[in-house]
């Protein structure tokens, strides 16, 4: 199942709605690397409040997008990790370093605020 | 109805141990004997009491009134053979007993002194005859040793019973989240921190964060005496899923035994943002979510001054 991306502002939004495969992930990844140059966006935000369980794969390929993105320009903010979740992947050594978390969407986008008007890029 | 109880007993002493046979009419002379010499043996037998130091935390009235009441039941028990007067006495007496210290040595001590006391009685009684006394004993070992039995395992039972409960209360009040300001949430911990209550704590702690949309949280660790490697590792994933959820941990009141501990399993302390005190810890957040606190009274006389002159 493809997750819809909604532009919002000068942000995307990908809102997962359903547990995703391997193979969408990747899609995942391929639509936000493309979007972020179309719309000339600065920050991501990947929501994750449905998925109950998020496995290795996901974590890295989370990670990478994150990480790709940052070179595009955009900072990515992963929002919406349930408690159990959370949790599970600390256990299993799964930490996302280096990608900002938030609570839920709104968190992001505070969250996406401050960061982008904190790098000086083109706002000075 | 009657055999309800009657299973109780025969679960609670031991099952294999062989029941007298208690219209043995040497027993009825053996009960008989004993509610003869009642006044005397009860005395000796508090007398032994005090002697061997038992019971210390009760004063010797006590002690002598609640021997008397052990002595009746005892007797009743070798007369009919049913325990479960004298077993509900004991659960009663372990109630009241408990809070005031009484240990479990000093109960099963004065049963035993009691089955010595009376024995030392009956030996007295039948010197003469020891063909008797040996039938006598027969008699009388297997119920003593039963009501010692009962009397134990009661004291037992309702020791760990009281234990169970305090476990329970302490497991319900172990662990509040209080909320300090908006998205500040204060954990403070007291006590020892086990496998157990870590893992509560942790599931505490991310609910927290998502009921009340926390930014901060302060853990306050003052109050824990040492942690051990396990503890401290899942300490550290607890932060690390507090971030997975977008927010900051500040643990304070690391104790220098505990950072030690946390030096030894080599935590890597880029992750970990330790305060000194709870003071210094709220400030910090307090900074974290861009709050200012200002004193609304007015600025002491002191700074007055000191401010007109310069």
């Amino acid at each position: 199942m493809q997750v819809p991306i909604l532009k919002q502002g000068g942000y995307l939004i990908a809102s997962i709605q359903s547990v995703l495969s391997d193979a969408d992930l990747v899609q995942l990844r391929d639509n936000l690397g493309e979007r972020v140059g179309t719309f000339r966006s600065r920050g991501v935000i990947i929501d994750v409040t449905v998925l109950d369980v998020i496995d290795s794969f996901a974590t890295r390929t989370l990670r990478g997008i994150a990480h790709m993105l940052k070179l595009r320009g955009a900072e990515t903010v992963i929002v919406g990790i349930q408690p159990d979740v959370a949790f599970a992947m600390v256990q299993l050594g799964l930490t996302l370093e280096g990608v900002g978390t938030a609570l839920d969407l709104e968190e992001g986008l505070a969250y996406l605020d401050l960061r982008t008007k904190r790098t000086p890029v083109n706002g000075n | 109805m009657k055999k309800k109880p009657e299973f109780k007993i025969q679960n609670i002493t031991h099952p294999s141990a062989p029941l007298a046979d208690y219209n043995d009419p040497l027993l009825r002379e053996l009960v008989a004997h004993l509610r003869q010499n009642r006044t005397q043996l009860r005395e000796e037998w508090a007398r032994r009491i005090t002697d061997a130091q038992l019971l210390t935390a009760m004063t010797k009235e006590e002690i002598f009134s609640e021997a008397t009441s052990v002595y009746d039941n005892y007797v009743e028990v070798l007369e009919t053979g049913s325990v479960e007067a004298l077993q509900a006495y004991a659960r009663n007496l372990s109630e009241r007993i408990i809070p005031r210290g009484v240990e479990t040595h000093e109960v099963v001590g004065i049963v035993l002194l009691l089955r010595d006391v009376l024995a030392r009685s009956l030996f007295k009684k039948y010197q003469g005859e020891p063909e008797l006394l040996n039938r006598v004993l027969d008699a009388y070992e297997p119920a003593a040793n039963r009501i010692a039995n009962t009397v134990a395992v009661s004291f037992v039972q309702e020791r760990e019973r009281v234990i169970r409960q305090q476990q329970e209360a302490i497991r319900e009040l172990s662990t509040p989240v209080l909320q300090v300001r908006e998205r500040l949430l204060i954990l403070p911990i007291i006590g020892v921190i086990d496998a157990q209550r870590a893992r509560q704590l942790t599931e505490q702690l991310l609910r927290g964060i998502r009921g009340n949309r926390a930014k901060v949280v302060v853990v306050d660790i003052t109050g824990v005496p040492t942690i051990d490697q396990l503890v401290a590792n899942h300490l550290v994933k607890t932060v690390e899923a507090s971030r997975l959820m977008g927010a900051s941990v500040i643990i304070t009141g690391l104790s220098a035994e505990i950072a030690q501990t946390l030096v030894t399993i080599g935590v890597d302390l880029s992750k970990m943002n330790a305060v000194g005190d709870l003071q210094g810890g709220i400030e910090e957040a307090e900074l974290l979510l861009g709050y200012k606190v200002i004193s609304t009274a007015e600025p002491a006389a002191g700074t007055g001054t000191k401010e007109s002159k310069s």
